[in-house]
Protein backbone atom coordinates (compact mmCIF):
# COMPACT_ATOMS: atom_id res chain seq x y z
CA UNK A 1 0.00 0.00 0.00
CA UNK A 2 2.58 2.29 0.99
CA UNK A 3 4.68 0.89 -2.16
CA UNK A 4 1.64 2.59 -4.11
CA UNK A 5 1.44 5.95 -2.20
CA UNK A 6 5.15 6.43 -2.65
CA UNK A 7 5.30 6.53 -6.01
CA UNK A 8 4.75 10.28 -6.87
CA UNK A 9 4.03 9.07 -10.67
CA UNK A 10 1.00 7.32 -9.86
CA UNK A 11 -2.06 8.12 -11.81
CA UNK A 12 -4.15 11.42 -10.75
CA UNK A 13 -6.63 10.25 -8.10
CA UNK A 14 -9.38 13.09 -8.63
CA UNK A 15 -13.05 13.83 -7.17
CA UNK A 16 -15.24 16.58 -6.64
CA UNK A 17 -13.04 17.88 -3.23
CA UNK A 18 -11.83 20.03 -5.76
CA UNK A 19 -15.02 22.19 -6.09
CA UNK A 20 -14.48 23.49 -2.09
CA UNK A 21 -11.24 24.51 -2.63
CA UNK A 22 -12.11 26.73 -6.10
CA UNK A 23 -14.61 28.08 -3.84
CA UNK A 24 -12.76 29.15 -1.63
CA UNK A 25 -10.19 31.20 -4.30
CA UNK A 26 -13.67 32.50 -5.35
CA UNK A 27 -14.92 34.13 -2.30
CA UNK A 28 -11.42 35.64 -2.09
CA UNK A 29 -11.54 36.47 -5.52
CA UNK A 30 -14.65 38.22 -5.07
CA UNK A 31 -13.58 40.51 -2.41
CA UNK A 32 -10.72 41.73 -4.67
CA UNK A 33 -12.49 41.27 -7.78
CA UNK A 34 -12.55 45.08 -8.99
CA UNK A 35 -8.78 46.43 -8.41
CA UNK A 36 -7.94 42.93 -9.50
CA UNK A 37 -9.94 42.90 -12.54
CA UNK A 38 -8.00 46.28 -13.49
CA UNK A 39 -5.03 44.89 -12.90
CA UNK A 40 -5.20 42.53 -15.55
CA UNK A 41 -7.14 44.00 -18.53
CA UNK A 42 -5.27 47.51 -18.49
CA UNK A 43 -1.51 46.01 -19.13
CA UNK A 44 -2.48 44.36 -22.56
CA UNK A 45 -4.83 46.91 -23.09
CA UNK A 46 -1.97 49.37 -23.24
CA UNK A 47 0.28 47.22 -25.58
CA UNK A 48 -3.09 46.89 -27.85
CA UNK A 49 -3.43 50.31 -28.11
CA UNK A 50 0.20 51.30 -28.23
CA UNK A 51 1.17 48.45 -30.94
CA UNK A 52 -2.21 48.43 -32.71
CA UNK A 53 -2.88 51.74 -33.04
CA UNK A 54 0.75 53.43 -32.80
CA UNK A 55 2.31 50.49 -34.78
CA UNK A 56 -0.41 49.51 -36.94
CA UNK A 57 -0.41 53.08 -38.30
CA UNK A 58 3.34 51.86 -40.06
CA UNK A 59 2.86 48.23 -40.41
CA UNK A 60 -0.94 49.01 -42.26
CA UNK A 61 -2.26 45.88 -43.54
CA UNK A 62 -0.70 42.23 -42.53
CA UNK A 63 -1.28 39.56 -45.55
CA UNK A 64 -3.13 36.58 -43.68
CA UNK A 65 -4.24 33.77 -45.88
CA UNK A 66 -4.24 35.29 -49.00
CA UNK A 67 -6.32 38.17 -46.95
CA UNK A 68 -5.29 41.22 -45.65
CA UNK A 69 -6.16 42.48 -42.25
CA UNK A 70 -5.65 45.21 -40.36
CA UNK A 71 -2.68 45.14 -38.48
CA UNK A 72 -4.93 45.78 -34.82
CA UNK A 73 -7.38 43.25 -35.87
CA UNK A 74 -3.67 40.64 -36.53
CA UNK A 75 -2.43 42.28 -32.89
CA UNK A 76 -5.93 41.70 -31.07
CA UNK A 77 -6.68 38.32 -31.83
CA UNK A 78 -2.94 37.26 -30.99
CA UNK A 79 -2.64 39.47 -27.73
CA UNK A 80 -5.90 37.93 -26.38
CA UNK A 81 -3.96 34.36 -26.44
CA UNK A 82 -1.42 36.21 -24.50
CA UNK A 83 -3.26 37.50 -22.23
CA UNK A 84 -4.59 33.76 -21.46
CA UNK A 85 -1.62 32.40 -21.01
CA UNK A 86 -0.77 35.68 -18.59
CA UNK A 87 -3.54 35.57 -16.58
CA UNK A 88 -3.13 32.01 -15.69
CA UNK A 89 0.63 31.88 -15.59
CA UNK A 90 0.44 34.70 -13.12
CA UNK A 91 -2.56 32.87 -10.68
CA UNK A 92 -1.02 29.46 -10.80
CA UNK A 93 2.70 31.02 -9.86
CA UNK A 94 2.47 33.88 -7.87
CA UNK A 95 -1.00 33.45 -6.34
CA UNK A 96 -0.90 29.77 -5.78
CA UNK A 97 2.72 29.57 -4.44
CA UNK A 98 1.09 32.07 -1.49
CA UNK A 99 -1.53 29.88 -0.68
CA UNK A 100 0.86 26.79 -0.66
CA UNK A 101 4.16 28.07 0.55
CA UNK A 102 3.49 30.98 2.39
CA UNK A 103 0.48 31.08 4.19
CA UNK A 104 0.07 26.90 4.21
CA UNK A 105 -3.60 26.99 3.15
CA UNK A 106 -3.10 23.91 1.29
CA UNK A 107 -1.97 22.24 4.63
CA UNK A 108 -4.66 23.34 5.97
CA UNK A 109 -7.10 21.78 3.43
CA UNK A 110 -5.32 18.81 3.60
CA UNK A 111 -6.43 18.22 7.53
CA UNK A 112 -10.06 18.43 6.37
CA UNK A 113 -10.39 14.83 4.04
CA UNK A 114 -9.40 16.56 0.52
CA UNK A 115 -6.24 14.91 -0.86
CA UNK A 116 -3.42 17.12 -2.61
CA UNK A 117 -4.59 15.91 -6.14
CA UNK A 118 -8.12 17.42 -6.01
CA UNK A 119 -6.27 20.37 -4.34
CA UNK A 120 -3.79 20.64 -7.34
CA UNK A 121 -6.71 20.28 -9.90
CA UNK A 122 -8.65 22.89 -7.71
CA UNK A 123 -5.66 24.81 -8.33
CA UNK A 124 -5.24 24.70 -12.03
CA UNK A 125 -8.55 25.03 -12.67
CA UNK A 126 -9.14 28.21 -10.65
CA UNK A 127 -5.88 29.85 -12.67
CA UNK A 128 -7.96 28.87 -16.09
CA UNK A 129 -11.48 30.89 -14.53
CA UNK A 130 -9.11 33.80 -13.82
CA UNK A 131 -7.61 34.02 -17.42
CA UNK A 132 -11.46 33.49 -18.87
CA UNK A 133 -12.47 36.28 -16.91
CA UNK A 134 -9.60 38.29 -17.47
CA UNK A 135 -10.32 37.52 -21.45
CA UNK A 136 -13.40 37.98 -20.83
CA UNK A 137 -12.85 41.58 -19.87
CA UNK A 138 -10.83 42.19 -22.49
CA UNK A 139 -12.97 40.97 -25.67
CA UNK A 140 -15.66 43.07 -24.57
CA UNK A 141 -13.32 46.23 -24.49
CA UNK A 142 -12.32 44.86 -28.29
CA UNK A 143 -15.98 44.65 -29.24
CA UNK A 144 -17.06 48.02 -28.13
CA UNK A 145 -13.96 49.40 -29.83
CA UNK A 146 -15.06 47.71 -32.85
CA UNK A 147 -12.04 45.76 -33.66
CA UNK A 148 -13.94 42.76 -34.42
CA UNK A 149 -17.50 41.78 -34.26
CA UNK A 150 -17.21 38.33 -35.97
CA UNK A 151 -19.82 36.31 -34.26
CA UNK A 152 -17.45 33.10 -34.54
CA UNK A 153 -15.82 34.73 -31.67
CA UNK A 154 -18.29 32.88 -29.11
CA UNK A 155 -16.25 30.46 -30.08
CA UNK A 156 -12.79 31.59 -29.46
CA UNK A 157 -14.24 32.15 -25.42
CA UNK A 158 -14.17 28.52 -24.60
CA UNK A 159 -11.11 27.77 -26.64
CA UNK A 160 -9.51 30.51 -24.84
CA UNK A 161 -10.29 28.79 -21.33
CA UNK A 162 -8.70 25.77 -22.74
CA UNK A 163 -5.58 28.10 -23.38
CA UNK A 164 -6.07 29.05 -19.57
CA UNK A 165 -5.76 25.65 -18.57
CA UNK A 166 -2.78 24.54 -20.58
CA UNK A 167 -0.65 27.74 -19.51
CA UNK A 168 -1.75 26.65 -15.44
CA UNK A 169 -1.10 23.29 -15.81
CA UNK A 170 2.82 24.44 -17.49
CA UNK A 171 2.72 27.12 -14.34
CA UNK A 172 2.19 24.85 -11.60
CA UNK A 173 5.10 23.02 -12.75
CA UNK A 174 7.17 25.55 -11.79
CA UNK A 175 4.79 26.38 -8.50
CA UNK A 176 6.11 23.17 -7.33
CA UNK A 177 9.62 23.53 -7.92
CA UNK A 178 9.74 27.22 -6.30
CA UNK A 179 11.21 27.74 -3.06
CA UNK A 180 10.61 31.66 -3.49
CA UNK A 181 9.34 34.00 -5.34
CA UNK A 182 12.29 35.00 -7.61
CA UNK A 183 12.33 31.54 -8.85
CA UNK A 184 9.61 32.32 -11.65
CA UNK A 185 11.48 35.03 -13.06
CA UNK A 186 13.25 32.55 -15.21
CA UNK A 187 10.26 30.87 -16.19
CA UNK A 188 9.18 34.18 -17.79
CA UNK A 189 11.96 34.60 -18.75
CA UNK A 190 13.89 31.33 -20.26
CA UNK A 191 10.03 30.35 -21.57
CA UNK A 192 7.10 33.12 -21.65
CA UNK A 193 8.75 35.65 -23.34
CA UNK A 194 10.46 33.55 -25.89
CA UNK A 195 7.28 32.22 -26.62
CA UNK A 196 5.36 35.28 -26.58
CA UNK A 197 7.62 36.46 -29.91
CA UNK A 198 7.51 33.04 -31.57
CA UNK A 199 4.18 32.49 -31.29
CA UNK A 200 2.71 34.78 -34.10
CA UNK A 201 0.77 37.71 -31.70
CA UNK A 202 3.18 40.39 -33.19
CA UNK A 203 4.15 39.20 -36.27
CA UNK A 204 3.32 36.37 -38.59
CA UNK A 205 5.49 33.15 -38.43
CA UNK A 206 6.77 33.07 -41.66
CA UNK A 207 8.86 36.22 -40.73
CA UNK A 208 10.86 33.61 -38.37
CA UNK A 209 13.71 31.60 -40.03
CA UNK A 210 12.77 28.26 -41.38
CA UNK A 211 14.67 26.50 -38.57
CA UNK A 212 13.20 28.39 -35.73
CA UNK A 213 9.76 28.32 -37.42
CA UNK A 214 9.38 24.70 -37.18
CA UNK A 215 10.16 24.52 -33.43
CA UNK A 216 7.56 27.64 -32.98
CA UNK A 217 4.78 25.75 -34.88
CA UNK A 218 4.46 23.30 -32.13
CA UNK A 219 4.20 25.80 -28.84
CA UNK A 220 1.75 25.91 -27.57
CA UNK A 221 0.99 29.40 -27.85
CA UNK A 222 1.22 29.06 -31.35
CA UNK A 223 -1.47 26.55 -31.29
CA UNK A 224 -3.74 28.91 -29.16
CA UNK A 225 -3.23 31.86 -31.44
CA UNK A 226 -3.91 29.48 -35.06
CA UNK A 227 -7.10 28.40 -33.14
CA UNK A 228 -8.18 31.97 -32.11
CA UNK A 229 -7.38 34.31 -34.86
CA UNK A 230 -9.20 33.12 -37.87
CA UNK A 231 -11.87 33.29 -35.11
CA UNK A 232 -11.33 36.91 -34.83
CA UNK A 233 -12.28 36.93 -38.47
CA UNK A 234 -15.14 34.67 -38.49
CA UNK A 235 -13.10 31.87 -40.12
CA UNK A 236 -13.08 28.37 -38.97
CA UNK A 237 -9.43 27.69 -37.95
CA UNK A 238 -6.98 25.39 -40.73
CA UNK A 239 -5.77 22.27 -38.57
CA UNK A 240 -7.90 23.03 -35.69
CA UNK A 241 -7.80 19.23 -34.89
CA UNK A 242 -3.86 19.59 -34.67
CA UNK A 243 -3.72 22.59 -32.71
CA UNK A 244 -6.32 21.29 -30.37
CA UNK A 245 -3.78 18.25 -29.83
CA UNK A 246 -1.05 20.11 -28.87
CA UNK A 247 -3.01 21.97 -26.49
CA UNK A 248 -4.35 18.78 -24.65
CA UNK A 249 -0.78 16.96 -24.72
CA UNK A 250 0.90 20.08 -23.32
CA UNK A 251 -2.17 20.32 -20.30
CA UNK A 252 -2.27 16.87 -19.53
CA UNK A 253 1.71 16.08 -19.68
CA UNK A 254 2.44 19.48 -17.58
CA UNK A 255 -0.70 18.07 -14.84
CA UNK A 256 0.93 15.12 -14.88
CA UNK A 257 4.65 16.18 -14.08
CA UNK A 258 3.05 19.19 -11.90
CA UNK A 259 1.18 16.68 -9.77
CA UNK A 260 4.17 14.30 -9.18
CA UNK A 261 6.37 17.30 -8.55
CA UNK A 262 4.01 18.94 -5.72
CA UNK A 263 3.48 15.30 -4.24
CA UNK A 264 7.40 14.89 -3.71
CA UNK A 265 7.33 18.28 -2.43
CA UNK A 266 4.39 17.39 0.06
CA UNK A 267 6.05 14.30 0.56
CA UNK A 268 9.47 15.42 2.03
CA UNK B 1 -10.36 5.74 18.67
CA UNK B 2 -6.12 5.75 17.64
CA UNK B 3 -3.56 2.91 17.95
CA UNK B 4 -0.55 2.59 16.24
CA UNK B 5 1.78 -0.60 16.02
CA UNK B 6 5.39 -1.10 15.56
CA UNK B 7 6.10 2.63 13.89
CA UNK B 8 8.97 2.80 11.72
CA UNK B 9 10.19 6.06 10.07
CA UNK B 10 13.82 6.40 8.62
CA UNK B 11 14.88 9.58 6.84
CA UNK B 12 18.16 8.15 4.59
CA UNK B 13 20.22 6.07 7.19
CA UNK B 14 18.72 7.51 10.24
CA UNK B 15 15.38 6.02 12.32
CA UNK B 16 13.76 9.26 13.70
CA UNK B 17 11.00 7.05 14.83
CA UNK B 18 11.98 3.23 16.06
CA UNK B 19 9.73 0.77 16.61
CA UNK B 20 6.52 3.37 18.59
CA UNK B 21 3.16 1.83 19.54
CA UNK B 22 0.54 3.57 21.61
CA UNK B 23 -2.97 3.83 21.85
CA UNK B 24 -5.69 6.79 23.12
CA UNK B 25 -8.82 5.09 24.12
CA UNK B 26 -12.14 7.06 24.04
CA UNK B 27 -12.11 10.23 25.87
CA UNK B 28 -8.76 10.28 26.85
CA UNK B 29 -6.43 12.50 26.74
CA UNK B 30 -2.90 11.26 25.53
CA UNK B 31 0.13 13.59 25.72
CA UNK B 32 3.44 12.89 23.91
CA UNK B 33 6.23 14.43 25.24
CA UNK B 34 10.08 15.00 23.91
CA UNK B 35 12.92 16.59 23.60
CA UNK B 36 13.41 18.44 20.17
CA UNK B 37 14.02 15.86 17.29
CA UNK B 38 12.51 12.55 19.63
CA UNK B 39 10.19 12.10 16.88
CA UNK B 40 7.13 13.66 17.73
CA UNK B 41 6.32 15.98 14.87
CA UNK B 42 6.99 12.71 12.32
CA UNK B 43 4.73 10.59 14.79
CA UNK B 44 2.20 13.06 14.20
CA UNK B 45 3.16 13.35 10.73
CA UNK B 46 2.23 9.61 9.93
CA UNK B 47 -1.31 10.23 11.97
CA UNK B 48 -2.21 12.65 10.14
CA UNK B 49 -0.79 10.24 6.55
CA UNK B 50 1.29 13.50 5.33
CA UNK B 51 4.15 10.96 5.61
CA UNK B 52 3.96 7.11 5.13
CA UNK B 53 5.61 4.60 7.91
CA UNK B 54 8.13 2.69 6.43
CA UNK B 55 7.04 -0.29 8.61
CA UNK B 56 4.10 -0.60 11.46
CA UNK B 57 0.50 0.42 10.99
CA UNK B 58 -1.63 3.45 12.53
CA UNK B 59 -5.29 2.73 12.74
CA UNK B 60 -8.49 4.41 13.70
CA UNK B 61 -11.60 4.20 15.08
CA UNK B 62 -10.68 0.02 14.70
CA UNK B 63 -11.61 -0.21 11.55
CA UNK B 64 -9.39 2.53 9.28
CA UNK B 65 -5.74 2.29 8.37
CA UNK B 66 -4.14 5.55 7.52
CA UNK B 67 -3.33 6.64 4.78
CA UNK B 68 -5.26 3.67 3.02
CA UNK B 69 -8.46 5.40 4.40
CA UNK B 70 -7.11 8.91 4.72
CA UNK B 71 -10.42 10.48 3.88
CA UNK B 72 -12.54 8.51 5.53
CA UNK B 73 -10.45 8.96 8.88
CA UNK B 74 -10.72 12.76 8.34
CA UNK B 75 -14.18 13.40 8.22
CA UNK B 76 -13.76 12.20 12.21
CA UNK B 77 -11.14 14.03 12.72
CA UNK B 78 -10.03 17.52 13.65
CA UNK B 79 -6.57 18.84 13.75
CA UNK B 80 -4.44 21.98 14.76
CA UNK B 81 -1.01 22.16 13.85
CA UNK B 82 1.26 23.85 15.37
CA UNK B 83 1.56 26.65 12.85
CA UNK B 84 -1.76 28.57 12.20
CA UNK B 85 -2.96 27.59 8.56
CA UNK B 86 -6.12 30.03 9.27
CA UNK B 87 -7.40 32.29 5.90
CA UNK B 88 -5.97 35.70 6.57
CA UNK B 89 -8.37 37.03 3.86
CA UNK B 90 -11.52 35.36 5.82
CA UNK B 91 -13.06 36.82 8.90
CA UNK B 92 -12.85 34.16 11.49
CA UNK B 93 -17.25 33.44 10.41
CA UNK B 94 -15.79 32.90 6.65
CA UNK B 95 -12.59 30.36 8.04
CA UNK B 96 -15.17 28.29 9.87
CA UNK B 97 -17.75 28.01 6.71
CA UNK B 98 -14.76 27.52 4.10
CA UNK B 99 -13.32 24.78 6.27
CA UNK B 100 -16.81 23.20 6.91
CA UNK B 101 -17.38 23.24 2.97
CA UNK B 102 -14.01 20.70 2.80
CA UNK B 103 -15.73 18.09 4.84
CA UNK B 104 -18.82 18.29 2.42
CA UNK B 105 -21.23 19.96 4.96
CA UNK B 106 -23.96 21.99 3.37
CA UNK B 107 -23.78 25.80 4.64
CA UNK B 108 -27.10 25.75 6.27
CA UNK B 109 -25.17 23.10 8.85
CA UNK B 110 -22.00 24.84 8.75
CA UNK B 111 -24.31 28.10 9.47
CA UNK B 112 -25.96 26.57 11.96
CA UNK B 113 -22.58 25.32 13.90
CA UNK B 114 -20.59 28.72 13.46
CA UNK B 115 -21.98 30.64 16.20
CA UNK B 116 -21.81 28.03 18.85
CA UNK B 117 -18.51 27.49 17.77
CA UNK B 118 -17.57 30.72 18.43
CA UNK B 119 -18.51 31.35 21.11
CA UNK B 120 -16.89 28.09 22.62
CA UNK B 121 -13.69 29.79 21.79
CA UNK B 122 -14.77 32.54 23.48
CA UNK B 123 -14.80 34.67 19.86
CA UNK B 124 -18.24 35.62 19.72
CA UNK B 125 -18.06 38.94 19.50
CA UNK B 126 -14.65 38.73 16.99
CA UNK B 127 -16.91 36.74 13.74
CA UNK B 128 -16.52 39.74 11.40
CA UNK B 129 -12.46 40.12 12.46
CA UNK B 130 -9.87 38.42 10.37
CA UNK B 131 -7.02 36.31 11.42
CA UNK B 132 -4.67 39.67 11.50
CA UNK B 133 -6.57 41.52 13.84
CA UNK B 134 -6.50 38.62 16.15
CA UNK B 135 -4.13 38.13 19.02
CA UNK B 136 -2.21 34.97 19.66
CA UNK B 137 -4.10 33.12 21.39
CA UNK B 138 -7.29 34.17 19.45
CA UNK B 139 -5.76 32.58 16.39
CA UNK B 140 -5.51 29.75 18.27
CA UNK B 141 -8.46 28.94 18.84
CA UNK B 142 -9.88 30.28 16.35
CA UNK B 143 -7.98 27.27 14.65
CA UNK B 144 -9.63 24.96 17.46
CA UNK B 145 -12.78 25.95 16.75
CA UNK B 146 -12.37 25.25 12.92
CA UNK B 147 -10.96 21.93 13.78
CA UNK B 148 -14.40 21.22 15.39
CA UNK B 149 -16.55 22.40 12.63
CA UNK B 150 -16.87 18.57 11.86
CA UNK B 151 -17.91 17.55 15.11
CA UNK B 152 -15.00 14.93 15.30
CA UNK B 153 -14.56 12.69 18.44
CA UNK B 154 -10.89 12.61 18.59
CA UNK B 155 -8.47 15.76 18.42
CA UNK B 156 -5.03 15.68 16.96
CA UNK B 157 -3.07 18.65 18.20
CA UNK B 158 0.48 19.67 17.80
CA UNK B 159 1.77 22.28 21.12
CA UNK B 160 -1.50 23.73 20.86
CA UNK B 161 -0.43 26.39 23.45
CA UNK B 162 3.52 27.27 22.36
CA UNK B 163 3.81 31.21 22.18
CA UNK B 164 1.21 32.10 24.05
CA UNK B 165 1.09 34.31 27.30
CA UNK B 166 0.01 33.05 30.72
CA UNK B 167 -4.01 33.83 30.09
CA UNK B 168 -4.73 32.62 26.94
CA UNK B 169 -2.80 29.02 27.60
CA UNK B 170 -5.04 28.71 30.71
CA UNK B 171 -7.79 29.75 28.60
CA UNK B 172 -7.23 27.24 26.28
CA UNK B 173 -6.29 24.58 28.92
CA UNK B 174 -9.90 25.41 30.15
CA UNK B 175 -11.54 24.63 26.42
CA UNK B 176 -9.17 21.17 25.83
CA UNK B 177 -10.74 20.34 29.66
CA UNK B 178 -14.17 21.29 28.79
CA UNK B 179 -13.86 18.92 25.16
CA UNK B 180 -12.40 15.79 27.39
CA UNK B 181 -15.65 16.68 29.45
CA UNK B 182 -17.59 15.91 26.27
CA UNK B 183 -16.08 12.96 25.89
CA UNK B 184 -13.88 13.35 23.02
CA UNK B 185 -10.52 12.15 22.64
CA UNK B 186 -7.53 14.20 22.46
CA UNK B 187 -3.59 13.45 21.27
CA UNK B 188 -1.52 16.85 22.36
CA UNK B 189 1.83 16.91 21.84
CA UNK B 190 3.62 19.51 24.08
CA UNK B 191 6.82 21.00 25.75
CA UNK B 192 4.91 22.63 28.76
CA UNK B 193 5.21 19.57 31.44
CA UNK B 194 2.50 21.87 33.40
CA UNK B 195 0.48 21.45 30.59
CA UNK B 196 0.87 17.53 30.37
CA UNK B 197 -0.03 17.50 34.04
CA UNK B 198 -3.09 19.41 33.91
CA UNK B 199 -5.14 17.79 30.14
CA UNK B 200 -3.78 14.79 29.97
CA UNK B 201 -4.98 11.20 31.48
CA UNK B 202 -1.74 9.46 30.54
CA UNK B 203 2.16 10.21 28.96
CA UNK B 204 4.18 9.21 26.47
CA UNK B 205 7.59 10.06 26.90
CA UNK B 206 9.67 9.90 23.58
CA UNK B 207 13.42 10.61 22.79
CA UNK B 208 15.69 9.23 20.44
CA UNK B 209 12.45 8.36 18.21
CA UNK B 210 11.53 5.74 20.79
CA UNK B 211 9.24 5.27 23.51
CA UNK B 212 10.54 5.79 27.12
CA UNK B 213 8.04 5.31 29.33
CA UNK B 214 4.59 5.42 28.90
CA UNK B 215 1.91 6.26 32.14
CA UNK B 216 -0.08 8.11 34.34
CA UNK B 217 1.94 11.60 35.36
CA UNK B 218 1.37 10.79 38.59
CA UNK B 219 2.41 6.69 38.68
CA UNK B 220 5.50 7.71 36.73
CA UNK B 221 6.68 10.37 38.76
CA UNK B 222 6.40 8.19 41.66
CA UNK B 223 7.97 5.14 39.37
CA UNK B 224 10.99 6.96 38.38
CA UNK B 225 11.54 9.88 41.38
CA UNK B 226 12.01 10.39 44.51
CA UNK B 227 9.02 12.33 46.37
CA UNK B 228 10.80 15.77 47.06
CA UNK B 229 14.17 17.54 45.81
CA UNK B 230 16.02 20.50 47.16
CA UNK B 231 17.42 23.02 44.39
CA UNK B 232 20.80 24.66 45.92
CA UNK B 233 22.22 27.56 44.49
CA UNK B 234 24.66 30.69 44.74
CA UNK B 235 28.15 31.32 45.52
CA UNK B 236 30.08 27.82 45.79
CA UNK B 237 26.71 25.76 45.90
CA UNK B 238 28.21 23.06 43.05
CA UNK B 239 30.81 22.25 45.52
CA UNK B 240 28.30 20.81 47.59
CA UNK B 241 27.58 18.36 44.96
CA UNK B 242 30.94 16.47 45.98
CA UNK B 243 30.21 16.92 50.16
CA UNK B 244 29.64 13.23 51.46
CA UNK B 245 27.59 13.97 54.17
CA UNK B 246 24.78 15.76 51.99
CA UNK B 247 25.21 13.04 49.45
CA UNK B 248 24.46 9.83 52.24
CA UNK B 249 21.11 12.17 53.14
CA UNK B 250 20.12 12.60 49.38
CA UNK B 251 18.70 9.76 47.66
CA UNK B 252 20.41 10.84 44.62
CA UNK B 253 23.02 14.17 43.69
CA UNK B 254 22.70 16.04 40.29
CA UNK B 255 24.02 19.38 39.26
CA UNK B 256 23.41 21.24 36.02
CA UNK B 257 24.85 24.58 35.91
CA UNK B 258 25.49 26.29 38.93
CA UNK B 259 22.10 24.57 41.08
CA UNK B 260 22.61 21.57 42.68
CA UNK B 261 19.42 18.95 42.90
CA UNK B 262 19.25 17.00 45.86
CA UNK B 263 16.22 14.46 45.74
CA UNK B 264 15.41 13.07 48.78
CA UNK B 265 12.36 10.50 50.44
CA UNK B 266 12.60 12.52 53.43
CA UNK B 267 14.03 15.60 53.49
CA UNK B 268 14.42 17.24 57.12
CA UNK B 269 17.84 15.75 57.29
CA UNK B 270 18.97 16.99 54.41
CA UNK B 271 17.28 20.59 55.59
CA UNK B 272 18.81 20.72 58.45
CA UNK B 273 22.36 19.79 57.32
CA UNK B 274 22.22 22.88 54.71
CA UNK B 275 22.09 24.79 57.87
CA UNK B 276 25.58 25.16 57.43
CA UNK B 277 25.27 27.21 54.20
CA UNK B 278 23.56 30.59 55.51
CA UNK B 279 24.57 32.48 52.13
CA UNK B 280 23.31 30.02 49.67
CA UNK B 281 20.06 29.77 48.35
CA UNK B 282 17.76 27.07 48.71
CA UNK B 283 14.02 25.86 47.14
CA UNK B 284 12.60 22.63 48.60
CA UNK B 285 9.80 21.65 46.51
CA UNK B 286 7.81 18.22 45.88
CA UNK B 287 9.42 17.08 42.40
CA UNK B 288 7.13 17.40 39.27
CA UNK B 289 6.82 16.56 35.31
CA UNK B 290 9.42 18.32 34.66
CA UNK B 291 11.93 16.46 37.03
CA UNK B 292 10.96 13.39 35.22
CA UNK B 293 11.28 14.63 32.32
CA UNK B 294 15.02 15.87 32.73
CA UNK B 295 15.78 12.97 34.11
CA UNK B 296 14.81 10.51 31.54
CA UNK B 297 15.89 12.77 28.58
CA UNK B 298 18.78 14.46 30.36
CA UNK B 299 19.89 18.22 30.51
CA UNK B 300 21.84 18.91 27.68
CA UNK B 301 20.77 21.10 24.85
CA UNK B 302 19.39 19.29 21.80
CA UNK B 303 21.05 19.91 18.51
CA UNK B 304 18.58 22.74 16.68
CA UNK B 305 16.77 23.36 19.90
Amino acid sequence: MSQTLNNIWAPPRLSMRWWPVFRRNFLVWQKLAIPSLVGNIAEPLMWLVAFGYGLGALVGQVELGGEKVPYILFLASGSICMSAMNAATFEALYSAFSRMHVQKTWDGIMNAPVRLDDVVLAEMLWAAFKALFTVTAILAVMLALGISHAPKLLVAWPVLLGVGITFSCMALIFNALAKGYDFFTYYFTLFLTPMMFLSGIFFPRDQLPPIVRSIADWLPLSAAVDLVRPLFMDRWPEHALRHSLVLVLFSVVSFWIALALTRRRFRA
Amino acid sequence: MLSAHHLVKRYGDQTVVNDLSFHIDPGECLGVIGPNGAGKTTTIRMALGLTAPDDGVVRYFGELDMPADALAIKERLGVVTQMDTLDPDFTAAENLLVFGRYFGLPDRLIRERIPRLLEFAALGHKAQARPGELSGGMKRRLSLARALINEPSLLLLDEPTTGLDPQARHLMWERLQALLQQGKSILLTTHFMDEAERLCSRLLVMDHGRKITEGRPRDLIAEHLEPEVVEVYGQGATALAQDASLQNLAARTEVSGETVFFYTRSSRPLLGALQAWPQLRMLHRPTNLEDLFLKLTGRQIRENA
